[in-house]
């Protein structure tokens, strides 16, 4: 295979810790990690490498699972074992701890801000999904409780222009909600995955999602119009990445620049997929154009697209180590 | 398991332990290279306490050398363990402390899978399935009253 993925720099993030999670922030100049060292580390670009711009300590007092970055870049929202989301407000270059969100029974999962920045997702593994309200105040309120799935929630995700929201979980599916006459629903529930659904991404337009699972695979689901022109949306699986993966799929990240999907596995490799040009929409055809084997020592367990400069990778793995590749296509 | 309550297989079928590894001239040889075998993985696992009883996994005959897979050269080690009954309440426990032993004896890389021995639980999917979640792992390790319950089962038994 061509030589598509470079390594810029490796960073031992989350030293004797796992590293969880990777995020940029929208502009794509900060990178956020977290870990089971319990801490948040941000870091920037000096001249030609990254660094430590700051750590985002005594916020939690278990693993910080996952991160979001608001629409607007000011506010960054963690996820925590300890059964809270903390929010951390952009003061300069620092960050300080505005608020504490608490409801959940247990570990909260992940966590994520809808595009207008008015509302926020979170899951758990006591099996809910919460959505909160962010005023103008900085207060938050919890406007709706949503217990669609039967088991642990691994992941949450919003469209990237509507309120619609999806989440993935250990029963196997994915679910889609919607706000209905003032009210959150499922509108959708999403099954073929044969294992734990890890994560979710939707497409830059936001009518395909992918998800990517402990069964191996990555499917790509797409919108249908109601067939009987009113009800609930249906979203169909269009098309199955099987074969590929040696371990379960952590995480799947699709690039809004430039369309190209990577995905973390738990056999330690990153991969690139990009979809074939003029196949049809409705049985899209997807090949790996970048495959790196032992990309970390160990399981990889985030893949994050820069939001800004097409082609930048951050991945990060349990060995604690964040990588920054450059993905090149050649032709 | 705490005094007073009832033991959920009361009288559990013993087997003899097994003798030690045989040392050959080439484990004792520093320039040889040595790759970790499957007994060497059975030794760290077979006096692992069952939850319930006095006695070892090895005893019980919860782990056997036979259901012990390790390539070393590929970085993995897969373990079957078999409950001493199949509603076995334990059963979880049992993998997680075989897990975590595992986890703390060998070097980074190996990716270490531990399951049931097919057909002898009721709930096998179930158990496996939490067992492979590495997050839910990563969870319970947190939780201080579970860890140490298996630290109990993985501490030394004074004889």
């Amino acid at each position: 295979m061509k030589e598509n993925l470079t390594l810029i720099q490796r960073l031992n993030a989350h030293p004797d810790s796992r590293c969880w999670f990777v995020g940029w922030n929208p502009n794509g100049t900060l990178l956020a990690s977290c870990g089971g060292d319990k801490a948040i580390r941000i870091w920037g670009r000096e001249g030609d490498s990254w660094v430590c711009k700051g750590v985002l300590e005594d916020g939690h007092q278990r693993t910080v699972r996952k991160l979001a970055w608001s629409p607007c870049g000011n506010y960054l929202a963690s996820a925590s074992f300890d059964a809270t989301t903390c929010i951390w407000k952009k003061k300069n270059d620092d960050f300080e701890s505005l608020t504490v969100l608490e409801g959940h029974e247990n570990e909260v999962k992940c966590v994520a801000w809808a595009p207008s920045g008015n509302l926020l997702a979170t899951c758990s593994r006591d099996k809910s999904v919460w959505i909160w309200e962010v005023d103008e105040e900085d207060d938050y309120e919890c406007v709706t409780v949503l217990n669609s799935h039967t088991q642990d929630v691994k992941h949450v995700a919003w469209h990237p222009t509507q309120e619609l929201l999806a989440s993935a979980s250990y029963d196997n599916n994915i679910c889609i909600y919607k706000e209905v006459d003032d009210d959150w629903e499922c509108q959708a529930t999403l099954q073929g995955h044969t294992s734990t659904v890890w994560n979710l991404s939707f497409s830059a337009t936001g009518e395909r999602l992918a998800s990517c699972s402990d069964d191996r695979t990555v499917k790509i689901w797409k919108e249908y119009p109601a067939e009987s022109g009113q009800g609930d949306i249906s979203w169909k699986c269009v098309c199955t990445l099987s074969g590929y993966h040696g371990r379960a799929v952590y995480d799947v990240d699709w690039c809004r620049l430039t369309g190209a999907l990577a995905t973390a596995s738990g056999d330690d490799a990153v991969r690139v997929f990009k979809e074939e040009s003029s196949t049809d929409p409705d049985q899209p055809v997807f090949s790996l154009v970048a495959h790196m084997p032992k990309a970390h020592s160990q399981d990889v367990n985030s893949v994050a697209w820069n939001p800004k400069e097409a082609g930048l990778l951050a991945t990060c793995s349990d060995s604690g180590d964040i990588a920054i590749w450059k993905f090149q296509e050649q032709d | 398991m705490s005094g007073g309550t009832q033991l959920e297989n009361a009288n559990p079928v013993i087997f003899e332990r097994s003798g030690e590894r045989l040392q050959t001239a080439a484990d004792e040889d520093e320039d040889v290279h040595d790759p970790i075998d499957d007994r060497e993985i059975f030794d760290l696992i077979r006096s692992i306490n069952d939850p319930e009883h006095p006695l070892s996994l090895e005893e019980l005959n919860v782990v056997e050398q036979v259901r012990v897979k390790v390539n070393d050269a590929d970085s993995n080690v897969g373990v079957e363990f078999t409950p001493t009954i199949p509603h076995c309440s334990m059963a979880t426990l049992i993998g997680l402390s075989i897990k975590v032993k595992l986890l703390r004896s060998l070097p980074d890389r190996f990716k270490i899978d531990v399951h049931i021995t097919p057909g002898t639980h009721a709930s096998e999917d179930a158990v496996n399935k939490q067992l492979a979640d590495k997050e839910r792992v990563a969870a319970a390790l947190e939780n201080s009253s579970l860890l140490e319950v298996v630290n109990q089962c993985l501490s030394t038994r004074s004889v």
